[in-house]
């Protein structure tokens, strides 16, 4: 028996091995990228097919747009930008694989994509074996900082915290969690609570699904019966298309129990279906309603070029912005090479359609205006607050008392 | 006292979708022993018939009422197609047909997304549907989702429907005497090609409609099927193979432990535990809960 045991565990050891140095390659050596000739490739990394497509098939349509502009007004460094878009479809070991490839074999100088935390979580350590850069669109739970990726989505200081601290204005102290089932709602929530505690707010209770999972009449009669004041929603993908029938199915409603969602933006509420969302309320930084010349300009060539009926939202806006930063970090560094990009990050801004953004070197991550909004019958989200200014990044909440024991 | 009452109706709805989807596969597995993979994908097909024509209908709820025959005349032709293509060869070697129709499951996927688009799609429910009706009023009333009064109302409908066919008519009783005994039915001058095709035909069909009924619940795309296949063959397994009798009864028995659990723990943890009762069960019972009494000698 304890000899058996044993050799379980010496079996299951040297997986675990076998596992640490399979990711990314056999080799410590960094991929170099291929930059000789008149163009530069950049890999485009976003799940096309899977329950995520719903959202990541627009990430990568927007990095197409502004790789297209960037081209059309003279490249990178005298280059022109060629995209090599990749499937992650929706599954993270894929993610990993094709984020290897891109770097190892299409040798490309920076790589645009994924959407949830558990991709990024998988492709993390490719990244950082192969030192090569990715550039991360969407909100996340913060908690983390590799030095390979920069991250131009909210983190939660920007983001998750402003929601709470909405909801606390508008007098709703009791919530209730929902959210799917992998890193970014356990942690977000973990978070919550942590705020919930220090600010008088009380957690009813908190269910995941699982990611894809389209069976909530249980969730929705749970949220029901504690009668909460709010529902914070992390759920991901098209589990919302389900949570969402199910909630107006059993009768609640955006005035009795609003639901303020993390991750559902304009392109979601539009297939999701209006109907179902109208007057629910969204945290992001950016909408397609937001004024400024920079927006008008990005939602008139998105519209021009993928349909007058396409919205714009979040982290297509952050995934755009993207491949302008890293274009100035470039021109600024004078060079490809992922070190000096990096140096020369830093301080780097842009205008971009949520209004001006700045690179704070030290986290890699961007200032960003937080903004509340309300969906409209339109299927557009309309903002009914914003903090004033852009928020410095604060991915470890190092800021927040109440804070201080996560990790 | 409320709360349980609606996790009651909770299981109960979600057993009348578990009986959909397993009742197509009741029949095509049950009583055919055909392992069908590409039953979940019929489903899909169901669920895709009633996307597209909504495109072309405006009202809803005229295209999810045209959607319940069509897709079950697309499905079902569909199964019949595969029958005739791939199945009636693999008669003798039933667990080729795993292999065969698992293929062939990867196949109408692809073409799914081909068709579709990778990213899953969603239909409009008509008005009626979205709403629900008040059982019992007051503080904390009791409501029932109209959608899961519809899929319930149309999973007893197919179960009466299927029900009467096997038992009343002549189709029925021949689909009977070739389950029971192939060859005997066969020197008895029963055409069994003709009768398996229009079997897998109504199995398939029925596939359809439940994919129709999905369409209600949540959003449609080329995985859709994968995701609801294992309930399905667990509904089948668990209930007998062949009995439909079985397959109703442990559909629902399915959705209260499910729902009961769901609430009580959470929905990953229900998923696990509705699992190891069924392989429990399974200990217990080898053969499912009914078992089908022939004289054939397999």
């Amino acid at each position: 028996m304890a000899a058996g045991a044993a050799a379980l565990a010496a079996v299951v050891a040297l997986s675990a091995c076998g596992a640490k140095t399979d990711a990314g390659g056999t080799s410590d050596k960094a991929a170099q990228a291929d930059v000789g000739g008149d163009t530069v490739k950049v890999g485009l990394l976003n799940s096309l097919s899977g329950t995520m497509a719903i959202s990541e098939v627009t990430v990568r349509d927007s990095l197409k747009l502004a790789i297209d502009e960037i081209n059309a007004s003279g490249g990178v460094l005298g280059k022109k930008i060629r995209p090599i878009s990749e499937d992650g479809a929706s599954d993270w070991p894929t993610f990993a694989e094709k984020a290897s490839k891109l770097i190892r074999e299409d040798r490309v100088a920076a790589t645009f994509g994924c959407w949830t935390s558990a991709s990024r979580k998988a492709v993390k350590p490719v990244f950082e074996k192969n030192k090569s850069l990715l550039f991360y669109p969407v909100q996340y739970e913060g908690l983390e900082q590799s030095p390979y990726i920069f991250y131009t989505g909210a983190t939660t200081n920007q983001q998750i915290v402003p929601a709470l601290d909405y909801l606390k204005s508008q007098g709703k102290k009791r919530i209730y969690l929902v959210g799917s089932d992998y890193v970014f709602p356990r942690t977000a929530n973990k978070e919550i609570k942590a705020y919930a505690k220090a600010n008088g707010m009380t957690v009813l209770g908190e269910d995941y699904a699982p990611l894809g999972s389209t069976e909530f009449s249980t969730i929705a009669n749970k949220v029901k019966a504690s009668k909460a004041d709010a529902v914070f929603n992390t759920l991901n993908g098209d589990s919302n298309v389900a949570f969402f029938k199910e909630y107006k199915s059993a009768g609640l409603t955006a005035k009795g129990m609003p639901v303020v969602s993390v991750s559902i933006a304009e392109e979601e509420v539009k297939s999701i279906g209006a109907q179902y969302l109208a007057g629910q309320l969204t945290a992001w930084n950016y909408y397609q309603t937001t004024a400024g010349a920079a927006n008008t300009k990005f939602v008139k060539a998105y519209k021009a070029r993928y349909g007058k009926d396409k919205p714009t939202s979040d982290p297509m806006e952050a995934a755009y912005t993207s491949v302008y930063l890293w274009k100035a970090m470039v021109e600024k560094a004078q060079s490809f090479d992922p070190e000096k990009v990096k140096a020369a990050s830093d301080g780097i801004t842009f205008d971009a359609p949520e209004g001006k953004v700045t690179v704070d070197g030290a986290t890699q991550h961007i200032y960003k205006t937080a903004r509340i909004g309300r969906i409209g019958s339109d299927g557009l989200i309309e903002q009914v607050w914003d903090s004033g200014k852009p928020i410095k990044p604060d991915p470890y909440l190092k800021g927040y008392d109440w804070a201080s024991g996560l990790s | 006292m409320t709360v349980i009452l609606g996790q009651l109706f909770t299981g109960v709805s979600i057993g009348a979708v578990l009986l959909l989807i397993a009742l197509g596969l009741s029949l095509t597995f049950g009583q055919m022993n055909v392992i069908n993979m590409a039953h979940g994908e019929f489903i899909m097909a169901g669920a895709y018939t009633t996307y597209v024509l909504q495109k072309s209908i405006s009202s809803a709820g005229m295209s999810l009422l045209v959607a319940l025959p069509v897709a079950f005349v697309v499905s079902g032709a569909l199964g019949a197609l595969l029958e005739w293509l791939l199945i009636r060869r693999l008669y003798l070697r039933p667990l080729d047909t795993l292999l065969v129709t698992w293929g062939v499951s990867l196949m109408l996927q692809q073409l799914a997304r081909d068709i579709f688009g990778a990213p899953n799609v969603q239909t409009r429910a008509p008005d009626v549907l979205t709403g629900n009706i008040t059982v019992v009023g007051g503080d904390d009333p009791l409501t029932f989702a109209n959608s899961r009064l519809f899929i319930l109302a149309l999973a007893v409908a197919a179960v009466v429907a299927l029900s009467l066919t096997l038992r009343l008519t002549p189709l029925g009783r021949r689909i009977r005497a070739v389950v029971q005994n192939r060859d005997l039915a066969e020197v008895s001058g029963i055409s069994t090609a003709r009768v398996d095709r229009t079997a897998f035909f109504i199995g398939s069909g029925l596939a359809g409609v439940a994919g129709v009924a999905l369409t209600l619940v949540g959003p449609i795309g080329p995985t859709m099927g994968t995701n609801v296949i294992i309930d399905a063959f667990l509904v089948i397994v668990v209930g007998g193979i062949g009995q439909l009798r079985g397959s109703v009864i442990v559909a629902f028995v399915l959705g209260a432990l499910q729902s009961v659990l769901e609430y009580s723990t959470t929905v990953s943890v229900a998923k696990v535990l509705v699992l190891v009762a069924i392989v429990a069960f399974l200990q217990w019972r080898p053969q499912g809960l009914y078992t089908l009494r022939t004289r054939s000698l397999v």
